[in-house]
């Protein structure tokens, strides 16, 4: 019978070595909301576990607005949710964590395993990527920092190297009037995996034209993909640039038939979502005083 | 592998159990340790039957390895009862006949004893969107909307 | 039978007290099948077919059996090979043969998630461990999961025994076609030569489980004098015996059914599926077996309702005057002939007093789970496309969809197109109460519209036992075979307080199992209330004769001259002697020196079950750029004969209409090309959230049917029959789009939306 090992490191350098030198496959957990889904539909069959969440740091949100945020990988979505300074500063990147799943989810679910499990319809991928979220991963080889939208290469896959695991997330500090928002489609209004998701981040001048956006669509392709901003960079978010960011959006997608959506209602709505996420993001950055 | 000796706090009372690595804690609490008041419905986090409180927040036990409890502090729905002196939340399920057949009831009630700790006054939206992680396919939700307003009211001191 | 009181009179019926299960419940003290165990039980498990066709070539479970702590390992060669009987059961008919295929396949698999073995073993993983070393040879077969494709010529047949009945002169080709019926009334060609308006359709619904949120669950140990023990979650533990017996070929008596509490069923739980495979592995193994079906198992293994094609067509002389109407359904059945065509065709115009009424139906088998009862079965199908269709109907002739139903309604004497007259009935009082209610003329916005449509349902009587036994203390205990689905010990309780006169906390109902009560037909079809209801008021007022005859003799004159009042013997009027009141509990304590134990069972069949209507009002918004559908407002009006207790009644009113509209926006059932169930779960198998209704208002309507007691009518199922069709009113209402298929998910609202804006040049 496959044997299952347990394991909680206490340090990052104890958890890197117990990753460099597991011989069979391996799985870190942080929240493990998507990892006891798939051990028990048996979708994994991993023969070590390791729990980060005993390291110190990897858990809690530090910096502030003016320093930019770290937020430890195994940081939880409620706890996200929970604070104030993070939800003002990155409403987007909040609102789309406290997405993933259920309340009861957002109780334990991370950052670095909604990165990590590396599903193309992962509610937090695009806020963070569009926030310019980066993360810093520890390794065999010291640590490094990347941004966010280097680590997924596809469904299920990651650009991690054995040994190495994300030990926070990091934020930019937040200049001039610049804001962000997230939305997503779903049937219901809650509990469904994403049929299509947009995270934009957006800064504008005194005079309320846009500056400087990002924009990422998630569950439209097999990883998150960039919109093209130029069509609204300049501009001050009118019908016109709104049509243009929409047909934008909609050229970028990529996405597949399943039992959520098909490729025609996955295209469409991703237009949609642009505009209407762009338009709350616009409104935020606006409201920066 | 051999077992793996977990303490752990639950419903106040420190208790201690042999887990596998690989087995929930829904598991341990429904089969080691025989609190079975705390249902599964999906085994996949996508129903809340299994809701419980670890440290403060709700969460799906069927998404907690057992062994990840050593250390923490675990309410269940056989701890949310001070005795035989039930809780308002609970009172008030009854009162306004906020269960049919009732599988769901000890989810709803654990998660709604987080949300009023959290939110002692919150609004018919906020409660609906708290909850969604709860099915209840008999109910329709209405009168367990209105259990939730009844306790919470009650709780404030109205 | 005496009809008790007019409503003024009644002192607990009418109230909401506590339910008696009520404390386990929130206190996670009751015992559902999942908690029930046995002493020095083992774990079984099931092996499940991966195909949706295929033959059994072979089974060798030779390694599973030698795998350490395996105690046992069953096929269909250790269950009987019982020939084809059927019995009328349940809410519809029931070939046991086919029941015993279904709990373990012979030969042949039908679905993916069909039962091939199963494993008894010491614990969940060698259980895991052991499946995994069945080795079963399939020969693979073409398979066939949608209706028409079913019925079509060249599709591949599931049974090559199953010839189409109600077909002269009788066929001698297999057919996936089990049965072909017809309901019909006067000349519907006359009818529609006559119609000013008609309107014709075609709709399809898709096939939607019960979704209970308790998956099936039981104990069972068979001892080595053959006497079998079960405890499981159930809608009618006296079934899982009856069932057990005949797939075992065990005598009844021989079986005892201990009914643990039911976490939902809805239909879906008036089967067997575990409980003859658990017995027949405790034989194997000589141990107590427990058995629990994963979600993923449920929705793989059980049955969900039928999905169907509805063709419908009525028409109308231009003051509204409905001439004629006609419908054809065809019905998937799963695995095996038993869809709910009967009841298809019977409801989906037993709303309306027609001359002129044609009904054809079809029961058709493709490779997908046996369906199961769902809450009136068939009705909410056809009703969908009825309802929808008379929708229509008033808008072609710029009416008010409630006065045209009105102008139709059925009403006491109308005759149906199954030949019953209609007896009291309050579907005109429902109508009204609709039309009357602040929400029919509320405002709208844009993007909102707003729908109507109504329902009907039989309800059933049938065989109950209820008991009422008086304790030494004056207490009472009232006990029933009817498992508690929604509240009904808390009606038997307040039935039996309201004859004996005494409070309603001083009397208990339990439900004890099938060995210690009469026999009781299942927790379906809305019947408990009532059928239950009565044997439990009748050996109610059995114990008041028998009180009164008490105190007779206490006081040495006539019974005669005994009267009860508000839980008192009192001597009828000043002739009788001037004695003071003698409450119950008094002569509860004389009980030995009149005569010993004070108490009635009484068995009944109840007749006289009245139907129930209702009407729905939904108000929608829709968001047409994303095809997103927000119910804004929702009341269900429903004629309920006599609320004993008006809460569970709104809860029954409430969750069936909620149901509605979960079928009608986004469950289904969805298949791959291989035949295989994609969305397993309550993830992509999408029932209602909180944060996805409003409130949902109930509105009791009360007509009462006078051949009960109270005046009670079955309530539980006629609210899912109206809300597919209110809904899919309300959507046309709010961006003019008419939408045939269920469900009226985003993808199909939106291609809808682009549809009809697309421009009209192919034509």
């Amino acid at each position: 019978m496959p044997s299952l090992n347990y394991v909680a490191p206490t340090t990052v350098n104890d958890a890197v070595k117990i990753l460099a030198d597991a011989s069979g496959p391996t799985r870190v957990m942080s929240g493990g909301t998507d990892l006891l889904v798939q051990l028990r539909a048996g979708r994994i069959s991993p023969e070590l576990i390791v729990d980060t969440k005993k390291i110190p740091g990897i858990m809690g949100i530090t910096g502030s607005a003016a320093e930019g945020f770290t937020i430890g990988a195994a940081t939880t979505g409620a706890e996200l949710g929970d604070h104030k300074a993070l939800k003002a500063a990155y409403p987007g990147v909040v609102e789309a964590a406290n997405l993933i799943g259920s309340k009861q989810v957002q109780g334990r679910a991370s950052l670095a395993g909604n990165l990590c499990n590396a599903s193309p319809a992962a509610d937090s991928v695009p806020a963070v990527v569009a926030a310019g979220g980066t993360v810093t991963i520890a390794g065999p080889t010291g640590t490094r920092t990347v941004p966010a939208e280097t680590v997924v290469t596809a469904p299920g896959r990651t650009s991690l190297a054995k040994g190495e695991f994300i030990v926070s997330f990091h934020l930019p500090a937040i200049t001039g009037k610049t804001s962000d928002a997230y939305l997503r489609f779903i049937p219901r209004t809650e509990m469904d995996i994403a049929v299509v998701g947009c995270g934009v981040s957006v800064t504008v001048d005194a005079s309320g034209t846009i500056t400087a956006a990002k924009i990422s669509l998630g569950a439209v392709a097999p990883t998150q993909v960039p919109v093209d901003a130029s069509c609204i960079i300049g501009t001050k978010l009118d019908d016109a640039a709104l049509e243009k960011l929409d047909a934008a959006a909609q050229a970028m997608c990529n996405p597949i038939d399943d039992k959520r959506g098909t490729i025609e209602f996955r295209t469409k709505v991703a237009g949609v979502l642009a505009r209407r996420t762009a338009k709350i993001a616009y409104d935020r950055a606006q409201a920066r005083t | 592998m051999s077992k793996i000796h977990v303490e752990t706090t639950i419903n106040g009372e420190a208790m201690e159990f042999l887990a596998n690595p690989g087995e929930s804690l829904l598991d341990a609490l429904r089969n080691t340790l025989n609190l079975t008041g705390t249902k599964e419905g999906c085994g996949s986090g996508d129903c809340g039957a299994c809701t419980v409180i670890i440290d403060g927040r709700m969460t799906c036990s069927c998404l907690v390895l057992a062994v990840e409890a050593g250390g923490h502090e675990i309410t269940t729905i056989e701890g949310i009862a001070q005795g035989d002196t039930l809780h308002p939340i609970q009172r008030k399920f009854l009162e306004n006949a906020a269960l049919q057949c009732g599988f769901c009831t000890p989810g709803f009630i654990v998660a709604t004893k987080a949300l009023l700790d959290k939110n002692p006054d919150p609004t018919e939206t906020e409660i609906r969107f708290w909850l969604a992680g709860n099915l209840c396919r008999c109910t329709g939700y209405d009168k367990i909307v209105r259990a939730v307003q009844d306790a919470a009211a009650e709780m404030r001191g109205g | 039978m005496t009809f008790i009181g007019n409503k003024s009179d009644l002192r607990v019926v009418g109230t909401r007290p506590v339910r008696p299960d009520g404390v386990d419940k929130v206190t996670g003290r009751a015992v559902y099948g999942a908690d029930a165990t046995m002493p020095g039980q083992i774990i079984g498990k099931v092996l499940r077919s991966p195909h949706p066709h295929a033959k059994i070539i072979s089974i060798d479970t030779s390694k599973a059996e030698k795998l350490p702590g395996v105690k046992g390992v069953i096929t269909s060669a250790d269950i009987p090979n019982i020939p084809s009987e059927e019995a009328f059961v349940g809410e519809g008919p029931m070939n046991f043969r086919d029941l015993s295929l279904n709990c373990m396949a012979r030969d042949k698999v039908l679905y993916e998630g069909h039962v091939v073995a199963a494993v008894a073993a010491i614990n969940d993983a060698v259980a895991d461990a052991a499946l995994k070393l069945i080795d079963v040879k399939y020969e693979i077969l073409p398979h066939v999961i949608d209706v028409e494709e079913a019925m079509a010529p060249g599709a591949p047949i599931l049974h090559d025994n199953l010839f189409t009945a109600g077909v002269t002169p009788k066929p001698t080709t297999a057919s996936n076609v089990a049965k072909q019926v017809r309901f019909t009334i006067g000349d519907v060609e006359a009818g529609f030569a006559q119609a000013d308006v008609i309107v014709e359709q075609t709709y399809t619904t898709a096939p939607v489980h019960q979704a209970y949120i308790e998956p099936h669950a039981c104990v069972a140990a068979i001892a080595a004098d053959g006497q079998v023990l079960i405890t499981a979650s159930s809608q009618g533990h006296f079934m899982i015996r009856a069932y057990t017996a005949k797939l075992l070929g065990i005598e009844i008596a021989n079986i005892r059914v201990t009914n643990a509490e039911i976490g939902g069923g809805f239909g879906g739980k008036t089967v067997v599926y575990l409980e003859p495979l658990a017995v027949a592995l405790s034989k194997k193994s000589g141990r107590p077996v427990k058995m629990t079906m994963t979600r993923e198992d449920v929705f793989r293994g059980t049955g969900p309702t039928s999905g169907g094609t509805i063709w419908v067509k009525v028409g109308a002389t231009k003051d509204g005057k409905i001439t004629a109407a006609q419908t054809v359904i065809k019905l998937q059945a799963g695995a095996f002939p038993g869809s709910p065509i009967n009841p298809a065709l019977m409801c989906a115009f037993a709303m309306y007093d027609l001359a002129n009424v044609d009904t054809l139906g079809y029961d058709v088998v493709s490779n997908r789970p046996k369906v199961a009862a769902y809450r009136a079965p068939g009705a909410p199908i056809s009703s969908f496309a009825a309802e929808s269709a008379i929708d229509d109907l008033a808008r072609k002739l710029g009416m008010d969809p409630i006065d045209l139903r009105l102008k139709n309604a059925a009403k006491q004497g109308s005759k149906t197109v199954y030949g019953v007259t209609h007896g009291v009935i309050g579907y005109e009082e429902v109508l009204n109460a609709a039309k009357a209610h602040p929400h029919w003329t509320a405002p709208l916005g844009k993007n909102q519209g707003r729908g109507v449509a109504t329902g009907f349902w039989f309800n059933i009587g049938g065989e109950s036992t209820g008991g009422v036994f008086i304790n030494e203390d004056g207490t009472a205990s009232v006990v029933t075979g009817s498992p508690d689905i929604g509240g009904s010990r808390a009606s038997m309780a307040m039935m039996a307080a309201e004859v004996l006169g005494i409070p309603y906390e001083k009397v208990r109902a339990v439900i004890p199992d099938t060995a210690s009560i009469g026999f009781t037909h299942v927790t379906g079809g809305s019947r408990v209330t009532y059928a239950t209801g009565m044997a439990v008021t009748q050996a109610a007022q059995a114990v008041v004769e028998d009180l009164k005859k008490r105190a007779a003799m206490i006081w040495d004159i006539s019974p005669e001259a005994v009267e009860w009042k508000d839980g008192e013997a009192v001597p009828a009027g000043a002739n009788a002697g001037g004695f003071d009141p003698l409450p119950l509990a008094a002569i509860a304590l004389k009980a030995a020196k009149t005569g010993g134990p004070i108490g009635s069972e009484i068995s009944v069949n109840a007749q006289g079950a009245g139907p129930g209507f209702g009407a729905h009002i939904c108000d929608i918004e829709v968001d047409p750029e994303t095809g997103h559908s927000t119910i804004l407002r929702y009341t269900a009006v429903q004629d309920v004969g006599r609320a004993i207790h008006p809460s569970y009644v709104e809860g029954q009113i409430q969750g069936g209409a909620v149901q509605g509209i979960g079928w009608a926006l986004n469950e289904e059932y969805i298949y791959n090309k291989k035949g295989h169930m994609d969305n397993a779960g309550f993830l992509d198998y999408r029932i209602p959230v909180a944060s996805d209704l409003p409130m949902i208002e109930a509105v009791l309507v009360e007509v009462p049917n006078t051949r009960h007691p109270f005046g009670v009518r079955g309530v539980g199922e006629v609210p899912i029959v109206p809300p597919m069709a209110a809904v899919r009113n309300a959507i046309r209402g709010a961006i003019d789009l008419e939408m045939f298929h269920l469900p009226m998910s985003p993808p199909r609202i939106r291609a809808a939306v682009d549809a009809a804006k697309a421009p009209k040049a192919a034509e």
